[in-house]
């Protein structure tokens, strides 16, 4: 019997930065359709984690395997079918369209020598329409707001149309309505596609409602995984951040409001 | 949205642009030719006096300026992207001031044309080497450390220029002068600086998608299936040679490979597939034309082509990026 590799593995990693420890020998699989949240407070480590995840810095001992395999082995072009990365910062040096910035997306799938297609700019308007940007094709980056940025930045990812997304706090800089819209499209793209989903959040309701399975990041090396709504409690959270929850439900769903 | 095919239709009016410069070059002059007489001069020997002018005065003159115009435009395109950093030109890493530190050394002892090449090129390539392995010292390579490392390294071999002019006796000032401000009167054979500046296309040209992603940032171009460290590596060899072989030739010609790229970047977008051969192209027509104004319009007194590089790219620019804030609005 052949087993399938989980789309991400995750064993014995041990991440450490500025001498600070983020995590020691972290065990953790993350199959296809499964949505993780990472939280933590500022300065945990939980995008040094993430970024770990994405095979943009070496961890102190352990493995990433993305469907069995290391960074290494697959190459910068394999990676890049298989994992999409959201950064929680940027900066665009340079002026662009909104249209040509999320065809970069499409980089990985074309040969050397190509150009984008009309393929290529079908996907990227789909991609635009998703994140609520459709009228925004020819508008310059450096003019965007913050939150028409960030979703842009989505919308670059859902181009690149990986299977594993790994999502530095997704949902900074965006209004309520645009902040469910994009936690429900992650959720769509796990459910009806397939895709892991790990994402950095600082909202643990939102993490609660929207997530299969948590980490919990402290900070001094250790950490807590599981499935979400057992780990999510007032009880923990308030360890975790340090100052005390009080869980609230609605209607099935749990707020935690700060006392 | 961008196509191969409006690429290719720019490229064809920036080619006709480049012919059309070269030949204004060669008809201009002490002695004024004809179109039809430098196309005869051209395929046919013969010609009689404005034939040789053409053939072994303009021509190699005229060519030798594209290629270094050319060279600079591509370099300063290349560095624009690794350093991310629109002020970037291929002057900005030091390797014009170690050129220019070894140029007027060569000035000073006294040596031929083909010494001072030699001392500015061997110049060049020692505060290229320097820059890189300062900069890669501790394996992490930002672009601020390179950056700094280059500004700083520039303004130590400013500082040696500065002191060489300085206890320089008096009739090689004029010569050292001219080196430093760009100077084409000095050049001979134009072949190797064309070949050079064709290798460095070829070898931009395969890359030029992922110097896109380059642009947009290291982290996202490596998860966008970028090898990073290594196109960074590249693009610095090849800027800084092109760099090199630029000033070796024609001395430190300065805003062709700051302004170029932007001038075609606010005309054409930020495609490096058409920027980078569109820069190359634009930057030799702008050198041709600018060189061709320097030896003409105080003749038989010659005006060092930076400045007309200067004086024409200024009001150009300005207009651009006037225009592109208003269409922004």
């Amino acid at each position: 019997m052949t087993t399938i590799a989980p789309l991400l593995e995750i064993c014995k990693l041990t991440v450490s930065i500025g001498g600070h420890s983020v995590c020691r020998d972290l065990d953790l699989t993350l199959q296809a359709g499964e949505r993780l949240a990472i939280l933590g407070r500022n300065g945990a480590g939980k995008s040094t984690l993430l970024s770990v995840l994405a095979g943009l810095r070496n961890a102190q001992s352990g493995e990433v395997l993305l469907d069995g395999s290391s960074y290494a082995a697959l190459g910068p072009h394999q990676s890049a079918l298989v994992r999409g990365w959201l950064p929680q910062a940027r900066g665009d040096a340079f002026a662009s369209t909104v249209l040509e910035t999320a065809l970069v997306g499409r980089h990985p799938h074309l040969a050397r020598w190509d150009w984008e297609s009309a393929a290529d700019a079908k996907i990227v308007r789909q991609a635009l329409a998703a994140v609520d940007l459709a009228e925004f094709e020819q508008r310059d980056v450096q003019t965007l707001s913050g939150g028409e940025r960030q979703r842009l930045a989505i919308a670059t990812l859902l181009t690149q149309a990986p299977r594993l997304f790994l999502l530095d706090e997704p949902i900074a800089h965006l209004d309520l309505k645009h902040q469910i819209a994009m936690l429900e499209l992650f959720a769509g793209a796990a459910r009806d596609c397939g895709a892991g989903v790990a994402m950095v959040l600082h909202e643990p309701a939102l993490a609660w409602r929207f997530c299969d399975r948590a980490l919990l990041i402290h900070g001094d090396g250790t950490t807590e995984s599981g499935p979400a709504k057992e780990i999510l409690t007032a009880e923990r959270l308030s360890a975790l951040y340090q100052y005390p929850l009080q869980a609230v439900e609605c209607d099935g769903r749990i707020s935690f409001i700060p006392l | 949205m961008p196509t191969r095919r409006r690429a290719l239709l720019i490229l064809a009016t920036l080619i006709g642009l480049a012919l059309l410069s070269v030949v204004l070059a060669l008809m201009v002059g002490s002695i004024a030719v004809s179109a039809t007489e430098v196309f005869s001069s051209l395929f046919n020997e013969g010609g009689g006096v404005a034939g040789d002018v053409v053939r072994k005065l303009r021509l190699p003159r005229a060519l030798a300026g594209f290629a270094c115009g050319g060279l600079l435009a591509l370099a300063g395109a290349l560095l624009q992207i690794l350093l991310r950093n629109p002020l970037a030109d291929p002057y900005v890493l030091g390797i014009s001031g170690g050129a220019g530190v070894g140029a007027m050394l060569a000035i000073l002892f006294g040596l031929s044309v083909a010494g001072v090449n030699g001392f500015a090129f061997l110049g060049a390539l020692g505060t290229m080497l320097l820059v890189f392995g300062l900069a890669h010292g501790d394996g992490s390579w930002t672009q601020t450390r390179l950056l700094l490392t280059g500004v700083i390294v520039a303004a130590g071999c400013g500082a040696v220029v500065a002191l060489m002019l300085s206890i320089a006796p008096e009739h090689k000032l004029r010569g050292m002068l001219f080196w430093l401000m760009g100077d084409l009167s000095q050049t001979s054979d134009p072949r190797l600086a064309l070949g050079i500046l064709a290798l460095a296309l070829l070898v931009s040209l395969p890359f030029a998608r992922e110097l896109n992603l380059l642009a947009r940032g290291a982290d996202t171009a490596q998860t966008l299936g970028v090898a990073v460290s290594r196109l960074r590596r590249g693009v610095y060899i090849v800027a800084s040679l092109a760099t090199a072989a630029a000033v070796t030739h024609a001395g430190s010609i300065g805003f062709i490979g700051l302004i170029v790229p932007h001038l075609v970047r606010l005309a054409t977008g930020n495609d490096q597939r058409l920027l980078l051969p569109a820069s190359v192209l634009a930057g030799g027509s702008l050198l041709v034309i600018a060189d061709t104004l320097a030896r003409t319009i105080v003749a038989p007194q010659q005006l060092p082509v930076g400045v007309l590089t200067a004086l024409i790219g200024v009001p150009v620019f300005l207009y651009l990026l006037t225009r592109d804030t208003r269409a922004r609005r």
